[in-house]
């Protein structure tokens, strides 16, 4: 922008002045990067069309679809909202989501695995040229040519370790510098010393140089190092997208003038808008307006609750029918989302410490690979006095007990198990939760959003008379109340058609109102309608003077909620369901899936509380559960698993998130992780008997470079393979 | 043996093209998204010139 700046020779001020201003606007304001999540699109096809689409619209700079993500990002001149995109992706046919890109920027780029698979890609170039060089020294090259084949193998092991091997350095000295032994002691250990004893033996024209044992090492170890981190990654980056989705904002009342702001901008005191659907973004106290409030997520009630001026309302719970304007009364840190946080660090405190496998073999380990060798170069320096021999004997029991079957026994089986139950829909966000998840031998279930969707469904429809449908389908068609959208779907099922109800008006927190032959009919709460409160979720129909007729609801379900009890219960787990529901929805729930222990109106603490009992009896409890309610119980569970819709805070808390809709994977979660701990214990089995084998060989110095490196690749190969094995 | 000098430094060499040209696609994003690319690189839109 230059040219704004250059005097110009126009005589009129505001020509000058107005390309300036623009200047002035384009650099105040950043340019709007926006992010979609496409979870429809699948070919080619599918990338033009939207790209050319977004590309056509005359703010976007930039569009690009990226098919592995299933995203699109945007470039767009800032008066661009992702709503507009949204609705242009939507009108191509495409299922579109905003995604919060700020929380999205950390996954972009993803330097520590670039920076790992360049350190691979080094280490296994030098690798490859050092074995050629290798396998003609140990096919029988002599003298001069030995000695040029070693020299030229350490111009290349050199540099090529110094740069791949530093992530092992770096964790090994910071291992070193707080006292402690980790696995990449004892690597780093045996690089260096096989490294420094090969330069050594060459300098004095000596046979064994172990080079190439020194670079394989180390790209074994890498390999399974970036295995590691990709399925982290994977994992991590799904987290976030779940995340990035929930948009936080809030229409804040500004003297009478709406605003959408991030809900980090509102204070305590600022009146906020919820629209029915809407979720309150803060703690506050209702204004104005009438409507009803479900708590599920926050108390697992599935019943909804009038909310009426002067009513104290808390962030999580969702405006159903009219709309709400509240004052802040806390935000931010200090709303009941967020002190729910301080109940889940008491439980997570008490939350068993879990060592994985990999710890404990490599507390194990560690140590004694530095006995056996530190012994057998002392145990030379004494039977010889010659401290070659000796230091050639410890560098190599040092490479032949490396732990490179170690190092790939774990990542090789939680890459290819994480791998396959996220395509049955699960994402595995903690490394050791496999473990502990093949561990569980009770499980408890939570009732309202995890074993129910949540969504009503009509219980006495057929046993209602036909009439009483008519009006009720003719009142619920006009609200968007979950009940009312129950009993439609029940009416349009059953071929009901709807009666002439006129002046339908919904008033917000009570019901829906019509006339009808000149009698109202009312539809909606009891005390609004005069019936009886039932028991059970319920919702009243009077027409005129008339008996009030009462529709009852049950929770719909989830797809699979059934399969999972059965499988878990089969498989000998005991099953418990806790719920802050009431007793006969709970009772009703737990009969109908067969499950003998349960829990009503269990309040956050109880639940938590119960989880920590069971815990201290020596049970591995696992929890599924969704509501903010069971955040506490999730974190003081042995592991724990939430669905998708369920909570942010719940699916921070929980260790396993499920992707798709289903339930009946939980059971299959639970076969695929025993089988994938079997695995790694077998792994661990025969990278041990291979150490059995060749560590007497090198202790007693018959331990040739050929047979490190056979028994280095060999290991590593079977381990790999085996870990492919699992189902 | 003297052909060892020569084929010594090329190996290094073929091998060290490998590495150089597997560097330059991790650096130029080429496994972002290699889903797409394999689709797209079907698609004719930009057949006729390069995309600008």
């Amino acid at each position: 922008m230059t040219a704004a700046l250059r005097p110009t020779p126009s005589a009129c001020p505001a020509c000058a002045a107005a390309p300036a201003a623009e200047a002035l606007a384009a650099r105040a304001l950043p340019d709007a990067r926006i992010a979609l999540s496409l979870p429809t699109i699948h070919c080619g096809a599918c990338i033009s069309k939207i790209e050319t689409a977004l590309n056509a619209h005359p703010d976007v700079r930039s569009a690009r679809v990226n098919l592995t993500l299933k995203r699109a990002s945007i470039d767009a001149a800032p008066e661009v909202t992702a709503e507009d995109m949204r609705t242009l992706v939507e009108g191509l046919g495409y299922e579109a989501h905003e995604l919060d890109a700020g929380t999205l920027s950390a996954t972009a780029t993803d330097k520590a695995g670039r920076d790992l698979l360049m350190r691979l890609a080094v280490a296994g170039f030098a690798s490859m040229n050092v074995m050629l060089l290798s396998v003609s020294v140990w096919s029988g090259a002599e003298a001069a040519t030995r000695d040029l084949f070693h020299w030229i193998s350490a111009a290349i092991t050199l540099p090529a370790i110094a740069f791949a091997g530093v992530p092992f350095f770096r964790n090994a000295w910071s291992a070193l510098r707080h006292g402690r032994l980790n696995m990449d002691v004892p690597i780093t250990l045996a690089i260096l010393l096989a490294v420094v004893m090969s330069l050594w033996e060459t300098s004095l024209s000596g046979e064994h140089a172990y080079f190439d044992a020194a670079i394989a090492l180390t790209f074994f170890l890498l390999a399974g190092r970036y295995l590691d981190h990709r399925s982290r990654a994977i994992a991590r980056s799904a987290a976030e997208e779940l995340t990035a989705l929930e948009v936080p904002r809030a229409t804040r009342l500004r003297d009478g003038v709406e605003e959408v702001v991030g809900i980090a901008e509102l204070a305590v005191g600022d009146l906020i808008l919820v629209r029915p659907g809407g979720r309150m973004p803060v703690d506050g106290e209702v204004v104005s307006g009438t409507s009803e409030l479900d708590r599920s997520l926050l108390t697992g009630e599935t019943l909804p609750v009038f909310a009426g001026e002067g009513q104290a309302v808390s962030a999580g719970e969702v405006n159903l029918t009219g709309p709400l304007t509240i004052r802040a009364t806390a935000v931010g840190a200090e709303t009941s989302l967020h002190r729910m946080a301080d109940l889940v660090a008491i439980a997570e405190s008490g939350r068993s410490r879990y060592t994985s496998l990999a710890d404990r073999a490599a507390k194990l380990y560690a140590p004694g690979v530095h006995i056996l060798s530190g012994l057998s170069f002392i145990g030379w320096y004494l039977y010889t006095w010659d401290l070659r021999t000796a230091l050639n004997i410890a560098a190599a029991v040092l490479i032949i007990t490396c732990p490179c079957a170690l190092g790939l026994a774990v990542p090789a089986v939680t890459t290819a198990a994480s791998g396959r139950l996220f395509r049955r829909g699960m994402l595995i966000k903690h490394e050791t939760a496999l473990e502990r998840l093949a561990q569980v031998d009770t499980v408890v279930f939570d009732k309202t959003g995890t074993l129910t969707t949540g969504t009503p469904r009509l219980t006495n429809g057929e046993g209602l008379p036909r009439n009483a449908m008519e009006l009720a389908l003719a009142l619920s068609q006009a609200s968007a109340h979950p009940l009312a959208q129950a009993i439609t779907r029940a009416a349009r099922e059953g071929g009901v058609a709807a009666a002439k109800v006129t002046d339908i008006t919904e008033v917000p927190g009570y019901g829906t109102k019509g006339v009808i032959d000149g009698q109202e009919v009312r539809l909606g709460r009891a005390s609004w309608v005069g019936a009886t409160p039932r028991p059970e979720t319920a919702t009243y129909l009077r027409r005129g003077k008339a008996a009030p007729v009462a529709f009852t609801f049950a929770d719909a379900l989830r797809p699979g909620a059934e399969e999972a009890v059965a499988a878990l219960v089969k498989q000998g787990k005991r099953v418990i369901l806790m719920s802050g529901d009431t007793t006969p929805a709970v009772e009703a729930l737990s009969e109908r899936l067969g499950i003998t222990e349960w829990m009503a109106e269990a309040l956050p603490a109880d639940k938590a509380a119960r989880v920590t009992a069971l815990r201290d009896q020596g049970a591995r409890v696992l929890m599924v559960g969704d509501g903010l309610n069971d955040t506490a119980a999730l974190a003081a569970a042995h592991v724990s698993i939430s669905p998708a819709s369920a909570l942010d805070a719940a699916r921070v808390a929980s260790d396993i998130v499920l992707l798709g809709n289903d339930l009946s994977t939980i059971g299959a979660a639970c076969e695929t992780a025993k089988s994938a701990t079997r695995r790694i214990r077998e792994n661990f089995r025969i990278a041990t008997v291979y150490n059995i084998i060749a560590v007497p060989l090198a202790v007693a110095g018959l331990c040739s470079p050929l047979i490190a490196a056979l028994a280095m690749s060999l290991s590593s190969i079977t381990v790999s393979l085996n870990a492919l094995r699992l189902r | 043996m003297n052909i060892l000098a020569y084929l010594i430094p090329i190996s290094l060499i073929l091998g060290g093209v490998g590495l150089v040209a597997f560097v330059y696609t991790v650096r130029s994003n080429q496994y972002d998204d290699p889903e797409g690319d394999s689709r797209r690189i079907l698609s004719n839109e930009w057949d006729d010139r390069p995309k600008p």
